[in-house]
């Protein structure tokens, strides 16, 4: 192993050997063959088409050439996506930092300050701007976005009608997306011209605005709204953050729900992703948010502490009732855009807006003197002209001069001005509109100062009230005290920069900064989701090599890349099985079977997915009862649409019956959905679709590289068998309608954007790249060593759950602490924060099991922090069990007390049983190497009881 | 203070005290302890009907939610308001301030219901 591979791998030779010993395996190989059962080992493929690893100046060779084959152009497309400045303090310390993007979802609140901060902030920036009482922590995208507003609308609305009313004036995409969802889950969309007075049906649940219009019409929808509250519906609407800087609030117009989408705060295109969307509600409405929630609570010294609010709205609690199978965010593209905020204040985003609409209106200026005609005078930033002659004439001369336009018709095309827009932006726009006789040299330049902004919006629709007046919105206006703010943000976060986080399920490997580089060129950050084909040929080879290489890695044959989370793809995949029994007849097939064993988000899926879950049973060992599925199967035998089961299982067991599973499931004519989290247990040894696989979710987050993000953004592709390739995701919006071997998907959108969050899809290209095949084959054999190496060490102080073959664990490890609840009255908690003044970040607590510790520590760690983590665990059981000898107080030990602040330590008296040695430095490395904690432990009840989820008051933290 | 042998118990871990055709209704400790820190109760209205063994409500802790079964039918008479301000009563006090509902029901259906010895079977505890 040489190259990338043994920069990645963080265990060499000589240390795999000692590990091997330790656990009794002559190699690597031969320990992965024993704990995956000989029926599913993969078969040997004649030809890949993988290409062997390349080294690290190679992959960022062929990186440029890939981009080379893009086109940088100037979008003015719109559609909910806009050119922005990234300001460069935020790209350097916050985009390319580790300490931001490879943290983990806040689960560990007490090490996660920092972003949760920049979350509350977030939230904070989205409640003032909307005018709504509550905002979650983000959304994976405008539209889906919007389809979550409209499950909120129907949970909140006390009217018993499925019709939702929606804007026809609404986002493409937007209006794409409702309308796979709403089939699925049975509610019927009614699109009206609300714009021109349309009458509301005397019945509905809900209404839906797009504010401003996609044709850019600024418009009073409060009459809409009122009408929709009088016939018992909620209004939900998606509106433009920066033209609510000068518009009237959602939520001053009667709005009950607010969303859309933050990406013009300075957030790069991407290609369609990622970007932060958001989500605002009234007050009554909190408990129906969707997604993460950031709320303040206190900590055990009494200071102001933030933490994740209200989680038993999530998945993994609720299941199939949950609000949603949503079970991330967009944290870091979340932190840009409030820093953006941060950075810019009410008065510079203001500023920016002005602007943006005087741009808007010197342009319609001149092109109402050419004599062409506006769809509106009423528009912030947004026209839509009638073209003199055929609009593609307009756009192909707006494209010889680089700029991309929109063609909504024959007759008509759109422009969209940004932040970035400059007036000779607007002369070489106008010249495109010009008479076929104009010469592109009559115009220089088209300025815009003088233009008045708003100019045909109603003085009603004006905003008057102020936002963003919490201190934080001015106090960081230099480049210093931002920069500075950031870094004090970051060191009071625990992440992979630090030390191993093994969490169980979440895969935390290595991000690799030559896998990071690309995402901030240009080629790849600069373009517009809807570019035309000719202008982004690079990113669509690299999107068709991604689609083949997952697809022979997986055993599948096709993959979309569209799906822009896990719970995303996991939900593609089950409306491409759904219709597939459609189209074969067989709509009755709506039973799904999930192990009691599987991830909620398994359940809240098939329910978003128009299925009904049926649960089937598992040993303790968390197999599937094969006994059990046959009853089930039998029970539901023609209506049944598909098992989801998770391999390795959650568990962490690879499951000897899967062949025999997925072989019942088949004969009932069943399809079966296999859940990718696991994968790297399996890569490069099984693949699954030679389990019985037909579909599956991948999470290139986890298997494939690509950062956390400190909670989101992730990426979770569906792969699919030949007979359901043709219901995976499409987009109206898509620049080819075939995808890798030529096959056509038309299953409907999934994401607001054709390719998902295509900005980050060179991470996982430049991974699979720089490792080959052998070298992910070597990755994956050295994560399971990892797990069993740590299983081996522990073994004797913490029973191991859940062992399969020879004893042996997969990727993880569950190590089981309820004996030591019984021992010492110790709990799995204390254990979690006490591993805090160890210097680590806690392993996956009380999940699949209550009361245990899951433990992944993948295959990117060296032998040292693997035997620093054993020692910290042993020294803790150690600890504990000097509680229980009655050494230390049941109320006053070091474990109870966990974590300690640095003030702790010199406030008032130590009056403990222990030292302050003992508290902070229990292992005497970490006078060298300490990470202190910002706060205690947190009271989660107090921050539920008492829900605050915006920037406190200044003088909180007095 | 309760006498806890006076009252009747469900399987899901609900007691009943009935006082004329009134019946009030809670969780025990065994189910609040746990439920861990109660943050939320959610309760039917008063008015609203209720059919036994009929998800009417439910009760949400930081990590975990409990459904409120109703174990008898019935209208709601009354439900805790004084819960929405303070929840912890109900793992503070879950056989007095931490009541959920009173129902209007017909005394012979709780009559029916588990006593404190068949409930403290089920949940192998002891007094």
């Amino acid at each position: 192993m040489g190259g990338f591979a043994a920069r990645h791998i963080g265990t060499d030779h000589d240390a795999q050997r000692r590990m091997l010993d330790a656990i009794g395996y002559e190699s690597v190989d031969a320990l992965v063959q024993a704990a995956v059962p000989a029926s599913i080992h993969v078969r040997e493929r004649a030809t890949t088409d993988i290409p062997p690893a390349a080294t690290e100046a190679e992959a960022l060779a062929e990186l440029r050439t890939l981009a080379s084959q893009n086109r940088v152009a100037r979008p003015m497309i719109g559609l909910g996506y806009y050119d922005t400045f990234t300001p460069s303090v935020i790209a350097r310390n916050v985009l390319e930092n580790p300490s931001w993007y490879t943290a983990y979802t806040p689960y560990q609140p007490e090490i996660s300050q920092g972003r949760l901060e920049a979350l509350i902030n977030f939230q904070t920036m989205v409640t003032d701007l909307t005018g709504l009482a509550t905002a979650n922590a983000s959304m994976l995208d405008e539209s889906t976005a919007v389809v979550e507003g409209m499950l909120v609308a129907r949970r909140g609305s006390k009217a018993t009608s499925d019709v939702f009313v929606v804007d026809a004036d609404a986002l493409p995409q937007t209006k794409a997306l409702l309308r796979v969802r709403a089939a699925a889950v049975g509610v019927r969309l009614v699109e009206l011209d609300l714009a021109h007075g349309a009458t509301l049906p005397d019945e509905l649940f809900g209404v839906f605005v797009q504010y401003p219009g996609a044709s850019g019409r600024v418009w009073d929808p409060s009459g809409i709204i009122d009408a929709a509250h009088v016939a018992g519906g909620l209004a939900v609407m998606a509106a433009d953050l920066l033209a609510l800087t000068l518009l009237r609030s959602p939520g001053s117009l009667g709005a009950d729900v607010a969303v859309g989408t933050t990406q013009r705060f300075g957030v790069p295109l991407g290609f369609g992703g990622p970007h932060a969307g958001y989500m605002a509600v009234r007050q009554g409405l909190e408990r129906q948010l969707p997604g993460r929630l950031v709320g303040v609570s206190q900590d055990a010294a009494g200071h102001p502490a933030y933490r994740l609010a209200l989680q038993t709205r999530e998945q993994h609690i609720r299941r199939e009732k949950a609000t949603s199978n949503i079970c991330t965010a967009q944290v870091l593209l979340a932190v840009m855009a409030a820093m953006y905020a941060v950075y810019h204040g009410p008065d510079g985003l203001r500023a920016i807006a002005t602007d943006v609409a005087r741009k808007a209106e010197a342009l319609a200026e001149r092109l109402r003197s050419y004599g062409l005609s506006l769809a509106t005078d009423a528009f912030f930033d947004t026209i839509r002209v009638s073209t003199p002659g055929p609009a593609a004439r307009v756009i192909e001369r707006a494209r010889s001069k680089g700029y991309q336009l929109f063609w909504v018709d024959d007759a008509t095309v759109g422009v969209s001005v940004d932040e970035t827009t400059t007036a000779d932006d607007l002369a070489a726009v106008a010249w495109a509109f010009g008479l076929p006789d104009a010469d592109e040299h009559d115009v220089r330049d088209l300025p815009f100062a003088a233009a008045p902004p708003l100019a045909g919006v109603a003085q009603v629709l004006r905003r008057e009230d102020e936002y963003l007046t919490h201190p934080v919105f001015r106090t960081h206006r230099s480049e210093t005290a931002m920069m500075r703010y950031l870094k004090q943000l970051a060191d009071r976060d625990y992440a992979l920069d630090r030390g191993m986080i093994p969490l169980g399920s979440c895969t935390m490997k290595l991000n690799a900064a030559t896998e990071m580089a690309a995402v901030s060129w240009p080629e790849f950050s600069r373009v517009h989701p809807f570019a035309p084909e000719a202008d982004v040929r690079g990113y669509l080879a690299m999107i068709e090599q991604l689609e083949t290489w997952l697809a022979e890695l997986t055993g599948y044959d096709s993959v979309s890349l569209q799906p822009n989370a896990g719970s995303q793809g996991e939900l593609a995949g089950l409306l491409a099985i759904r219709g597939y029994h459609d189209a074969n007849g067989e709509a009755d097939r709506r039973v799904c079977l999930i192990p009691s064993s599987a991830h909620g988000t398994n359940a809240a899926s098939a329910v978003l997915a128009g299925l009904r879950v049926v649960v089937v049973a598992c040993d303790d060992a968390g197999n599937v009862d094969l006994d059990d599925l046959r009853m089930k199967i039998a029970a539901h035998a023609d209506e049944l649409a598909a098992l989801m089961i998770t391999y390795p299982s959650t568990h962490g067991v690879y499951e000897h019956d899967v062949l025999e599973i997925t072989q019942a499931v088949h004969d009932a004519g069943g399809q079966v959905y296999v859940d990718g989290a696991n994968l790297n247990a399996l890569l490069g040894f099984a693949r699954f679709g030679d389990l019985g696989g037909d579909v599956s979710h991948l999470n290139l987050h986890k298997t494939f590289a690509i950062p956390h993000g400190g909670g989101g953004p992730g990426v979770g592709p569906v792969a699919a068998k030949a007979h359901l390739a043709a219901y995976l995701p499409s987009h109206p919006f898509s620049q080819r309608r075939d995808h890798a071997g030529g096959v056509v998907f038309e299953g409907g959108a999934v994401s607001a954007a054709p390719h998902g969050s295509a900005g980050i899809l060179p991470i996982s290209w430049a991974y699979m790249r720089m490792m080959g095949t052998s070298g992910l084959r070597d990755a994956t054999g050295a994560a399971v060593l990892a797990a069993n190496y740590i299983a081996v060490r522990l073994r004797e102080h913490f029973p191991v759950l859940y062992t399969g073959e020879d004893g042996l664990v997969a990727h993880e490890c569950i190590l089981d602490l309820r004996p030591l609840r019984e021992e010492t009255g110790i709990t799995v908690d204390d254990v979690a924060k006490r591993l805090v003044d160890y210097g680590f970040h806690a392993p996956t607590m009380s999940f699949p099991v209550a009361g245990t510790l899951m433990v992944e520590p993948t295959e990117s760690e060296d032998l040292a922090e693997l035997e620093r983590f054993v020692e910290a665990m042993i020294a803790i059981k150690a600890e504990a069990l000097r509680v229980a000898a009655g050494e230390w107080p049941s109320d006053d030990n070091p474990l109870v007390n966990a974590p300690h602040t640095a003030e702790s330590l010199v406030v008032g008296e130590w009056e403990h049983p222990y030292s302050r040695q003992e508290a902070v430095y229990p292992v005497h490395t970490l006078v060298r190497t300490k990470y202190w904690p910002p706060v205690r432990r947190i009271d989660q009840a107090y921050g539920d009881r008492n829900l605050v989820c915006a920037c406190p008051p200044i003088e909180a933290f007095a | 203070m309760t006498d806890l042998n006076t009252l009747k118990y469900t399987a899901e871990h609900e007691w009943v005290a009935l006082d004329g055709d009134v019946a009030t209704v809670g969780i025990t400790d065994y189910a609040a302890e746990k439920l861990g820190d109660v943050v939320f109760a959610e309760l039917p209205a008063a008015g609203t009907t209720v059919s036994a063994g009929q998800v009417c409500g439910e009760i949400e802790s930081t990590k975990s939610v409990g459904e409120l079964y109703a174990p008898v039918d019935g209208e709601v008479v009354e439900a805790n308001t004084a819960l929405d301000d303070d929840p912890s009563a109900i793992n503070a006090d879950p056989f007095g301030d931490g009541w959920l509902v009173k129902l209007r029901v017909d005394p012979g259906a709780v009559a029916g219901l588990l006593d404190r010895v068949a409930y403290l079977a089920l949940t192998g505890g002891a007094e």
